[in-house]
C-alpha cells in the first residue's frame, strides 16, 4: 500500500488491483495469437527472409557485393552496427540507471524496453559478423592464439575492446531481463492450464515461489545489476566511439566522441522505445499502465539528449575551427557544404530541430506528434552515423582517390535483414512473455480497488481514510 | 525448499499492509513463522521475520575481484610475457589500455557469479519447477504466510485464531 500525494498521478490508471494486473498482462500471453498479430508476423518473417538471402549472398560471393571502394571502406555496415548499439542503450537506461535513481515510472516499461536492448544488440552483432565478410572467422577476434601460433589479439585495440564491451553488455542485459522474467513467469506458470505450458513456463520460472528471503535477495542483486549496468552501458558506446576516436582520420579523432556518442545513443534509443510502445499500449490496450505521463516523461528525456547530440554538433565544428587544423577544418566543412550535404542537414534538422519541439507541452503529449518525431528521430540518428563514417573518409588526403559512396541492393538488403530480424524477434517476445513486469507494477501501484482516488481535474484525491490518517512508516512516492 | 515437512497452517493476506503488520504481532504473540510468499517485494519483510541479511554481496565482489584478476593476466602475460608487442610506441605492457577490458569482465564475471550464487542459494533451477508451493495464488494477488505447527509449542487453534486476529481472510491446513 502506498500514499501518492494528491498533487500527482498515480503511475498506473484506472483503479486497478493485484488480480487485474496479473490478468491484465496474462490474458496476451495465454491467450491464441490475433489476427493483426499474426498478419505483423508474417509481414516480418518475409521482410527477414527476403534479408537473409541478401545476407546469405553477402556472404557467399563476398563483400565486393557491397558499394565499398578503395575509399569508403567501411559504410553501412558500421553505420547500421552502431545505430542498432545505440538504440539498445535504452533499454538499460531504463532498467538499470531510473532503478538507481528510483524512478518508479519505470516499471511499465522496462521489461519491453530491455527485450529491445536484447534484440537490438543482436542486430549490431549481426552487422559485426556481417563486416567481417568471412564470418566464420569471426573467432579470430577472441584471445586466441593467432592462427594458433603464438602471436595474441591485440589488446591496444578499441576493436578488439569492442568484441569484450558488445559480447558483456549483451550477457549481462540478457541475465538482468531473465531475472527480472522469473517472478513473471512463476505466476504464468501458476496460472497455466494446459501442461505444455505449465512445464515450459515452469521451467525457465525454476521453481520460485516469492517467498521473503528470495524477494530480499532479488531486490538486492537488481540493485547490483544495476549498478553494474550502468558503467556497463556507458563504457559499451563509449568504446564503440574509441573505434573512431583513436583513429587518425580528420573528422573521426575528437575526444569529444565518448560523451557525445552516449547521448546520442540514449536520444535514439528513447526515441525507439516510443515507436516500440506507443504501438504495444494500443493493440495490448496497456494504457492504464503506459499513460499520458510516461510518453511524457520520455518525451523529455529525448529533448534533454537532443540537445546534447545539438550542443556536440556545434561543439565539434567550433573545434574543427578553433583547432586551426587544415585537414579537420575542411572535413567538417565538406560535411556541411560537401556532396555530402544532405546527410549532414537531415541529421542537423531531425536531431537538433525536431526534438525542440518537444517543449511544448502539448506536443509532447499528444500521442500521434510523439510517434512521427521519434520515426524522425531514429533517421536522423542514422544519418549522424553515415555522417561520420561516409563524409570523413570519402574524401581523404590525396584529390585523386576521392570518391563517392553509394550503396548497392544487398547494402539495403542486409540493412532490411537486421529489421525483419529485430521484429520478429519482438513480436514472439510480445506473444509469449509478459510485455509489463508484472511483480514491479504491483509493487507500486494502491492495493484495494474499493479506496482508489477518483481522478478530478487531472489531480488525485487521497483516499479519505489516509487523509485523516496518513501512514507515514511505508514509503511514499 | 527440502525443510518442508509436516503440517502447515497457511494464512491468506490480501494485502501488503497487513500482512507487513500481522508478521511482528503474530511473533510478538509467540508464533513461529516459516515465511511468508508475497507476489512482490515488501519492504521491510525479512526484518519483521528476523531473516537475516543477506550476504550475496560479499560473493558479487569476490567474483569480481577474480574477474579482475582474469583479465589482467590474460593480458599482462599475452602481450607482454608470451609474445611481446609493441604497438603505437606503447610499452608491451601498457595499463592504461587495459582498463577497458579489465573493466569488462569484471562486470562479467561479477554478474554471473552473482547470479549463480543467487539462483543456489534461493534453490533456484529448471529441474525444481514441480515443487509443491503452499497456494499458487501467492504469485498472483495474495500474501501467503506459512507456519509449521509442529514447530510451534502452541496449539493449532491458538495459531489460527491469532491469524484471524492479524487479518488473515483464509486459514488453510497444507500437508507435506
Amino acid at each position: 500500500m502506498h500514499v501518492t500525494s494528491p498533487v500527482r498521478e498515480p503511475l498506473i490508471q484506472g483503479g486497478k488491483t493485484y488480480a487485474d494486473v496479473t490478468e491484465d498482462i496474462c490474458r496476451h500471453v495465454e491467450g491464441k495469437p490475433t489476427k493483426e498479430w499474426k498478419i505483423a508476423f508474417g509481414i516480418s518473417l518475409v521482410v527477414l527472409a527476403y534479408g537473409s538471402c541478401c545476407l546469405a549472398w553477402t556472404w557467399w560471393e563476398g563483400l565486393g557485393v557491397w558499394g565499398l571502394n578503395k575509399t569508403v571502406g567501411w559504410a553501412w555496415d558500421i553505420t547500421n552496427f552502431v545505430w542498432w548499439v545505440g538504440i539498445g542503450h535504452a533499454g538499460t537506461l531504463i532498467s538499470a540507471i531510473l532503478l538507481l535513481f528510483r524512478q518508479k515510472w519505470r516499471t511499465s516499461i522496462n521489461r519491453a524496453a530491455e527485450a529491445m536492448t536484447i534484440f537490438a544488440v543482436i542486430c549490431a552483432a549481426s552487422f559485426i559478423l556481417m563486416h567481417m565478410g568471412r564470418p566464420w572467422m569471426a573467432y579470430w577476434a577472441l584471445p586466441l592464439p593467432n592462427a594458433f601460433g603464438s602471436l595474441w589479439v591485440n589488446f591496444n585495440s578499441p576493436l578488439v575492446w569492442d568484441v569484450f564491451a558488445i559480447s558483456t553488455y549483451f550477457s549481462v542485459s540478457l541475465v538482468f531481463w531473465y531475472i527480472g522474467l522469473i517472478p513473471d513467469l512463476a505466476t504464468i506458470r501458476d496460472r497455466a492450464t494446459s501442461k505444455v505450458s505449465r512445464f515450459m513456463y515452469g521451467t525457465f520460472a525454476m521453481g520460485w515461489d516469492g517467498s521473503a528471503k528470495t524477494w530480499s535477495r532479488y531486490e538486492y542483486i537488481s540493485l547490483i545489476l544495476a549498478g553494474l549496468s550502468t558503467p556497463l552501458v556507458l563504457s559499451v558506446h563509449t568504446i564503440v566511439s574509441m573505434d573512431f576516436a583513436t583513429s587518425v582520420i580528420p573528422g573521426w579523432h575528437t575526444t569529444i566522441f565518448p560523451p557525445y556518442f552516449v547521448a546520442g545513443a540514449i536520444f535514439s534509443g528513447f526515441a525507439m522505445v516510443q515507436n516500440l510502445m506507443l504501438i504495444t499500449r494500443v493493440v495490448y490496450k496497456l494504457e492504464d499502465y503506459i499513460t499520458l505521463e510516461h510518453i511524457e516523461t520520455m518525451n523529455k528525456v529525448i529533448t534533454l539528449t537532443g540537445s546534447v547530440v545539438g550542443v556536440a554538433y556545434i561543439t565539434e565544428f567550433f573545434i574543427a575551427w578553433y583547432s586551426g587544423v587544415e585537414y579537420e577544418s575542411y572535413a567538417f566543412i565538406n560535411r556541411a557544404t560537401g556532396p555530402y550535404w544532405w546527410a549532414y542537414w537531415a541529421m542537423m534538422t531531425c536531431n537538433v530541430i525536431s526534438p525542440q519541439l518537444f517543449w511544448s507541452r502539448k506536443l509532447r503529449r499528444s500521442i500521434t506528434f510523439t510517434f512521427f518525431i521519434s520515426v524522425i528521430v531514429n533517421i536522423g540518428m542514422w544519418f549522424e552515423r553515415f555522417v561520420i563514417i561516409v563524409t570523413s573518409l570519402h574524401r581523404d588526403y590525396i584529390p585523386s582517390s576521392w570518391a563517392m559512396f553509394s550503396p548497392t541492393r544487398y547494402d539495403i538488403g542486409d540493412y532490411i535483414f537486421s529489421f525483419g530480424l529485430f521484429f520478429t524477434l519482438f513480436l514472439l517476445f510480445s506473444k509469449y512473455l509478459p510485455v509489463v513486469n508484472m511483480a514491479e507494477v504491483k509493487a507500486v501501484i494502491r492495493s484495494t480497488s474499493a479506496n482508489l482516488p477518483k481522478k478530478i481535474a487531472g489531480v488525485a484525491k487521497v483516499r479519505q481514510r489516509e487523509a485523516a490518517a496518513p501512514l507515514f512508516n511505508k514509503d511514499i512516492e | 525448499m527440502a525443510e518442508l515437512s509436516g503440517k502447515y497452517l497457511v494464512g491468506v493476506y490480501d494485502d501488503d499492509d497487513t500482512v507487513l503488520h500481522a508478521v511482528p504481532r503474530l511473533r510478538k504473540a509467540g508464533v513461529k513463522i516459516q515465511e511468508v510468499y508475497s507476489p512482490f517485494p515488501i519492504h521491510g519483510m525479512d526484518d519483521a521475520l528476523g531473516h537475516p541479511r543477506t550476504r550475496i554481496g560479499i560473493a558479487a565482489f569476490m567474483f569480481g575481484v577474480t574477474g579482475c584478476c582474469v583479465a589482467l593476466t590474460l593480458m599482462i602475460w599475452t602481450m607482454g610475457i608470451d609474445w611481446p608487442m609493441i604497438v603505437g610506441g606503447k610499452d608491451s605492457i601498457s595499463l592504461p589500455n587495459y582498463i577497458p577490458i579489465t573493466f569488462e569482465l569484471t562486470v562479467l564475471f561479477t554478474a554471473f557469479g552473482m547470479v549463480t550464487t543467487f539462483f543456489i542459494s534461493n534453490g533456484l533451477s529448471p529441474a525444481a519447477h514441480n515443487h509443491e508451493r503452499f497456494d499458487v495464488r501467492a504469485t498472483d494477488n495474495k500474501f501467503i504466510m506459512a507456519i509449521n505447527v509442529g514447530r510451534n509449542s502452541m496449539s493449532e487453534d491458538e495459531i489460527s485464531r491469532a491469524l484471524r486476529d492479524s487479518g488473515a481472510e483464509e486459514v488453510n491446513i497444507k500437508q507435506f
